[in-house]
Order: C-alpha cells, then structure tokens, then sequence
C-alpha cells in the first residue's frame, strides 16, 4: 500500500521534517558551488592540517576510550570487588563535564601559575628554570580530554555487551580449557566487538564536534577552520565546503557504526541463560581494580569538578552578581523554551508515524533525526545561511516598497538559535518519546475504546499516564544538552544575548580560569540530571535491552 | 423474534482492497459463536467492523433488533457496549489489576465500582492479585484479568480476538472451556476469531468457516465436519481425502473400494464423475475384508494409528485403526467403507 493519504498529519509530519532536515541539505548545496579564491588557498595552506588533526584526534580519542572504557567495563560487570556497585554509575559521571569544561579546568591545574606546578616549586624549592613541565595544551593533550569525557561511551555499550554474554559461553570455553585470560580475549572480547566499535564510534563523532576543547588548546581541526572562514574570512561558500568534509567523516563513522551495529543483532542469539557467578577478585587483585575503576573516576570528574568548586568558592562572591542570575535566567529560559518546543516536535513526529506508518513518513522522520550526528559548528551554518538569505529578501522587499529596511528579522534573533537546537538535538527527544510509544500497542487504544472511552479520553486515560516517563526523559535530556552546548551558541546567539556556555568561554578565553568556574559549575551540576537518569535505566537493564536512553 | 446478532450482506475494505465480502450470519440468542479460517481470511477483519472500529461499505450490524453500523455510519466503539479482548491483551501497563478491570466503569459509584471489580475478579479467581500490575502476573493470569476487564461493564457481546493463541496447547484448551463457562454464567454472547479448529469446538456453539473474506459455512461443529458446505471447509475442517467416484445407471455411487450404501441420487446423469469425502473414521480397518490397501505412513497416537494407505489404483487414504492393530509400512491390510455421512462434489458443487 504505496498510495499515500495527503491528509493534516502527513502533511505536517513531512513538512516538519523537512524543516529540520534543511540545514543540513543547505550545506550541502552550497558546498556544491565552485570553489572560490578562500578554499583555494584553505587547500593550499592549512586544509592538510585539519584533516591531519582530526585524524589524529579521532585515533587518540578511540585508544583512550577503548584504553578506560573496557577495563572498567568488564571489571564492573563480570568481577566483584569493593566499591563495585558504586562504581558501576560512579563512572558515568564524567559525561556531565563538558569537553571545553575539562579542558579549561586542566589548563589551570597543570600551567606554571596552577596548584600543581605551585606544589613543585614548594615542594622542592624549584624555580622556573629548574624543571621542565609537559605541556597539556597540545594535540595529544586535547585527545587525553576528551577521551576522559567520553570514555562512558565505550563503558555503557560494553558493559551491556559483556552483561549479555551467557554462562553457558563461558562454562563451554572453560570446559575446553581456556583460563580466565583467554576467555576474556578468544570469547569476551571478540562477542563484544560490535558494542566496542559502537561506543568508539559514537565518541569519534562527539570528538570529530567538538570546538571548546580544541580551539582553546590551539589544535586546528575542521571545526575550528570553520569558525575561522566564517568569521575571519567571511566566505559562507568555503565554510560550507569545509563543514561538508567534516560531514563527510562523521558519516563515514555512522555508516561505520551500523554496520556494526547489524552485526551485533546478529549476535543476539536470545540465549536467556542465567547470569554467571561475579568473579570475586582477590588479594592485591582486589585494589588494582579500584584503582582501575578510580583512576578514570578522579581525571574524568573528581579532579576537575573538584578544582572548579574550589575556584568558584573563591570567586563566587565576586561573580554571584545581578549579571550571573541575568545569564542564568537566559540560560534557563532558553534550555527550557527549547526543551519544550523540541518535546512538542518529538510529539507530533512520533505520533505522525505512529498514525500514519507510510515509508515515506518513516522517511521523513528518519532525516529530520540526522541532525544529531551533525557538529553544532555545521548546523549553525546551515541555519544562518538560509534565514539569512530570507532576511536578505523580506529586507529588499522593504525597501522597495516601503523605503524601509525591515534589519535582520530571523537570523539575528532567537529564532535562529531555536532552530538550530531543534535540528540538533531533537532526535534524543524523539528517540525517548518513539520508545515510549512503543509501550503503547495499538491494541490498547481499541481496548480502551472497547471500555467506553472517546479518542480524547484514551489519549489522557492511557496514553498520558504511560508516556509520562518518557517525556520527561526527553524533556530533561534536551534541556541539558541546550544548556551545555557552545559553538551553535557561540555563532547564531543575538548580540547582547549571552549564556552560561558562552560566558564560561569567554571568560576562559581571556585567561581568567577561575573566574569562569562558577558558570562551568553550573553546566556540570546541571549535566549531572541526564548521567542520574542513565544509571537508574542500567540499574535495572537485563540483558539484551538497549542501556542507552 | 429479533435475532441478538445480525450481520446482513456484509462489506468491509481497505479500500482499495475488499477483505470481507457479502457476509451475513444470524446469532438467534445471545450463545457462543466463532470465526474460524485460514490467516488472511478477513475474520478479524469482520471482528472489528462488528466492534465497531471498522466502517462498512455494504451492509448493515444489528444487535438486539439495533442497527450498530451501515455504510456511510458508525457509532463509536466506546457506545456499543461490545467488549473486546486481543490477542496481545492489551493490558494497561501503568494499571493495577483492579485499576485495569476498573478501567470501563467510569460513571460508576465507588462502591458499586468495587464491589463489580471484586466480583469479577474472583470469578476469574485472581482476588489475591488485585494491587499487583500485569507484568507481575503470569501468561495464564493475564489472560484472566484481560477477560475481567472486558466484562467488568457488563458488554452485551465480548469479541475474542485469538485470544488464547499465546498458551501452549493444554492450557488453551482449559481457558477456552473455563471462558465458555464465565460468559454462559454472565449472560453475555461471545463470537471468537481463530485459526484452530479444537479450540473452535471447544468454545463455540456455532462455527463460521471464513476464507478469502467470504463466510462459508456457518453451522454447528458436528454439521461443519460431517455436512461441509463446499470443498474448502471439508478440506479445512478435519482430515479425509476426496476419492474419486463415478454415477452408475440408478443414481447409485461406485469408487474403487465398491459402491456405496444410500438412497438412489436424483439430478445426476449415469457416467458423471464425482469425488466423496471419506474422513479417517469412516475407513474401518478389517481383516477379513477382501478389500487390501498397502500401509505408506502411520502415526501412533496413543489409543489408535493413524495409517496413510495407498490403493491399487494410487489413490491415498486415510484410516483410524485401535492401536493394537500394528502393521508396517509395506504391509498390505483389510478395509471396508462405513460411511455415514456421504459428501459428494462435481467439480466444485455439492450434490449431496
């Protein structure tokens, strides 16, 4: 049944979706013009540079998380030792930092005037010239960053995977002789590959985003290079060409990513055997495990969230003025104005499927979905571009007719910036809220309907009281991610309007670290809300269920 | 005497697909019908215009002497009274137990509310887990808590959509007698949708064999095995072969195992070739008959075999023998025909 119904809901489902999905395509089509004077000379000079400097980053961030992520993960979910059951959502904690956060946070733990190096100098009475001192604020550094924010990644996926393993694999593989190290590498590991390709994958891709860390550590990659055309250089048309090949490398990871996420189904072989016994680790065993689960625990949250407490209980007081509760105000309004409107998004594209299961509708809903793969640098080009070119037009228009110029009326505003949001994060909304629907079988409503109850009544007697869980999943997931994020801000805000994010990075870019904390702190606690929510869904996961929410 | 269920020239699509097609069918009171065919035959199809969520394009549903559906109109599920229960259940997962089987008495006062939801679910015997939810029960318990719930505001009929479908074999069979039970006891009619004929025997009093969305039959279950309307429900319904016969002067029948006891046939010409439905019990296995067929398969099932045999000419038969007559595959044994019921086509019609 390929005839479509040109009713309200398809209609609205498509057009929707491909609202959301225009950014994405314009950059694209723009990336299509000819290569001006700009990207000739990027391709001259420094192109060779970014897709060095990603590479790079991607294979640091991928040895780094694999390096954290499986240890833990298979200590967490096949051995007991002291500290275990905290550890297993202890560990997710870093995901609260943001990347820029933690980057800001070890640059002034670890530079000449910070509490490490001061420690030293005390310590021994060293003087400048006396001791050399690694420099974090290089390629290797911003890897060692990121992999210590998004190793949970790797950890969540794993830790599901090796959770899913039978006993019974692991009884066959012992009974055909195989020690506790063989069984980890011939049949633990190997059966958890996919999950592990996942989970790097998915940390690949937040890397290959991210701007924070790496422009404030001098590390040019494609995101920073697009900042740079398009503020220094102006040229829309090379930005778009460079955001292009930053695309391009992410889809080559999502294409990657599934696949090996296909494999994975086909692991699933649905054996609902009874968990192994824990491996009680003993003697010194015991606290290399601790130290193995602490380690990450301390680099990737203790120790920054720590440092930024202590700088914000030092600078709070000069900094808790009328403008802190102005930005968070704006901060607030702003994540939760766009939480709300994405939840109704998530809503209406959830339920247009739901109501009206044509391929093409699926489609649709599917490419709007992208946008969370897209760096936040890519969809706000592709945001500006467009509402820029209809404010340029309505501005003509004006002028013609009313000799008056009507200014920037779209790409100025908010309006831009909720857009841009709206693209990129609404697929987790819409990811929580289509599961929860899920929960609702078709059936249900006719039951309901059998029971005496109108359509409207179903919808608040079942459908409300069901999903109530998921949307508020949504709503919260959406709101931190808001909250937290930079460069779509950092391009796209109206002038004058200012967010935590932003003040965070402005302050760290004019050096005043510990000035910025209080602001970084408020990110972190916030971000906190989202890991809370992920360890109640793996505390009560079973084998074979998607940890993720 | 206004009959409790009329369906009347039945039309339902998915335009622009036709799934029920010319479906008319009487319940005289309020008892225990079924629809039973094939997957894709349209019953439950049928079962949900009848519930009221599919709209007709011909036709007419009436309910106690009121018309429910016509084309062009459709009152709503929820003003029909017709309770329905649902392969997958369909249980609120967000509800207690008696939350659940409360869920349709909406209007009522609390505690004519409790005192229903109490009674019903000690009719189903699950009082003890009123405050627990569905995903805390089992397969069987469910499937009760679904059934009190859908009779829980006394619906006039209750639509059954396969729902034992989910149980193994024994358990099915038990619900379906037990459900038969509950509903004769309420008062309410029931009309189930399923695929499984022992099912169908065991719940319904009338049995419609659906295919193709057109309704074939629609008779007891003793008349359905012994008077199939047409080949499809003597092929759908129990086992048998149809062996091939000949008229001979007289309107009397020969087949190959000799002639076959029953008044002269009328409207039949000498010559003309007919096929009769011979069902396992009506081939008697007897030693002495000079009549031999060679054994090709037998199955053992307890009391008695059941042999596959193959004739002189290659036709096949089959023959429930008690289980102390043990022959191999190979082996050639006695046969004589008693059938009671003789069911004859030419080509596709009955003549007798």
């Amino acid at each position: 049944m390929l005839a479509m119904r040109c009713d309200r809901w398809t209609v609205l489902v498509v057009g929707l979706a491909a609202l959301l999905a225009l950014p994405v395509l314009t950059v694209f089509v723009t990336a299509l013009q000819p290569a001006g004077a700009v990207w000739r000379h990027l391709a001259d000079t420094v192109l060779a540079d970014y897709v060095l400097n990603s590479v790079a980053l991607m294979i640091g961030v991928g040895a780094g998380t694999l390096l954290i992520g499986v240890p833990t993960a298979w200590l967490t979910a096949v051995c007991e030792f002291p500290g275990r059951r905290w550890f297993e959502w202890a560990l997710l904690l870093p995901m609260a930092i943001p990347a820029y956060i933690i980057a800001y946070t070890y640059t002034g733990l670890l530079d000449f005037a910070g509490p490490v190096q001061a420690l030293l100098r005390e310590t021994f009475g060293w003087s400048r010239q006396d001791y050399g001192f690694p420099e974090i604020r290089l390629l290797p550094g911003a890897a060692l960053m990121l992999a210590l924010v998004l190793y949970p990644y790797v950890y969540l996926l794993a830790r599901a995977a090796f959770l899913e393993q039978s006993a019974a694999m692991l009884e066959v593989s012992r009974s055909l002789g195989a020690g506790p190290w063989r069984r980890f590498l011939t049949v633990t590991l190997p059966l958890a590959r996919p999950a592990l390709i996942a989970g790097v994958t998915l940390a690949q891709m937040e890397a290959l985003a991210d701007y924070g860390a790496v422009q404030y550590f001098g590390v040019s990659t494609f995101t920073t290079g697009i900042f740079r055309v398009w503020f220094g250089m102006n040229d829309a048309a090379a930005a778009a060409q460079l955001a292009t090949l930053l695309l391009l490398f992410v889809f080559t990871l999502l294409v990657f990513e599934r696949l090996s996420r296909r494999q994975a189904r086909f692991h699933h072989t649905g054996q609902r055997s009874q968990r192994p016994a824990r491996l009680r680790l003993q003697g010194r065993w015991r606290w290399l495990a601790v130290g193995a689960c602490l380690i990450p625990l301390l680099g990737g949250f203790l120790i920054p969230a720590g440092q930024l407490a202590i700088w914000a209980w030092r600078t709070a007081p000069g900094m808790l003025d009328q403008r802190f509760l102005h930005l968070a105000a704006n901060s607030l309004l702003l994540a939760g104005g766009t939480a709300l409107l994405i939840l109704l998004l998530a809503v209406l594209l959830g339920y247009g499927q739901r109501l009206r299961p044509h391929p093409l509708v699926r489609l649709a809903v599917r490419s709007a979905g992208l946008g969370y793969a897209v760096p936040g640098t890519v969809i706000a080009i592709g945001v500006l571009l467009p509402l820029a070119a209809i404010d340029r037009t309505v501005d003509g228009w004006a002028r013609a007719w009313f000799g008056g110029s009507t200014g920037l009326l779209l790409s100025g505003t908010l309006i831009a910036l909720l857009f841009a949001y709206c693209a990129r994060f609404l697929p987790v909304a819409l990811h929580s809220v289509e599961a929860g629907l899920t929960r609702i079988r078709p059936s249900m409503d006719d039951a309901a309907r059998a029971l005496g109850s109108t359509p409207h009544a179903v919808l608040w007697r079942v459908h409300l009281p069901v999903l109530r869980g998921s949307l508020l999943t949504a709503l919260l997931l959406a709101f931190v991610d808001v909250l937290k994020e930079l460069p779509a801000a950092l391009i796209l805000r109206p002038f004058n309007f200012n967010t935590l994010a932003v003040r965070t990075y402005e302050l760290a870019a004019d050096e005043r670290l510990a000035d910025s904390a209080t602001f970084a702190l408020a990110i972190v606690l916030a971000g906190i809300g989202p890991v809370i929510l992920l360890s109640q869904t793996i505390s009560q996961a079973r084998p074979g269920h998607d940890p993720l929410p | 005497m206004t009959p409790f269920l009329d369906l009347i020239d039945l039309d339902v699509a998915y335009p622009p697909r036709r799934v029920v097609s010319e479906v008319s069918l009487q319940m005289p009171c309020a008892g225990i019908g079924c629809l039973l065919g094939p997957s894709g035959c349209g019953k439950t199809t049928l079962l949900r215009a009848i519930a009221g969520f599919e709209p007709l394009q011909r036709g007419s549903i009436r309910l106690e002497g009121v018309e429910l559906s016509r084309p062009g109109w459709t009152l709503p599920p929820e003003q029909r009274r017709i309770g329905l229960m649902f392969q997958d259940l369909a249980l609120f997962p967000h509800l207690t137990v008696a939350d659940n089987v409360g869920f349709g008495l909406r209007g009522w006062k609390t505690r004519e509310r409790q005192a229903r939801i109490l009674e019903l679910l000690r009719l189903v015997g699950l009082d003890d887990e009123a405050r627990r939810y569905p995903h805390q029960l089992s397969g069987g318990q469910q499937q009760r808590v679904a059934l009190a719930r859908a009779l829980a505001p006394r619906p006039r009929l209750l639509l059954l959509d396969e729902p034992f479908s989910s149980l193994d074999v024994t358990l099915r069979e038990d619900l379906a007698r037990e459900v038969r039970g509950i509903l004769l006891r309420e008062g309410t009619g029931g009309l189930l949708v399923s695929h499984d004929q022992f099912e169908a025997f065991a719940f319904a009093d009338e049995i419609g064999v659906l295919h193709e969305g057109r309704l074939r039959q629609w008779d007891s279950a003793y008349h359905l095995y012994h008077r199939p309307a047409d080949r499809f429900v003597a092929d759908f319904i129990g086992q048998g072969v149809l062996l091939p016969g000949w008229i001979e002067a007289g309107g009397r029948v020969k087949t190959e195992l000799g002639e076959l006891d029953g008044a002269p046939l009328s409207g039949v010409a000498p010559g003309d070739a007919v096929e009769i439905l011979v069902r396992p019990d009506d081939v008697i296995h007897d030693d002495a008959s000079p009549l031999r067929a060679e054994v090709v398969e037998r199955a053992f099932r307890g009391a008695e075999f059941l042999y596959t045999l193959k004739l002189p000419s290659g036709a096949r038969l089959l023959c429930l023998a008690p289980s102390h007559h043990n022959h191999a595959p190979g082996q050639a044994i006695g046969i004589r025909l008693d059938i009671d019921h003789r069911v004859m086509f030419r080509r596709e019609t009955l003549i007798a």
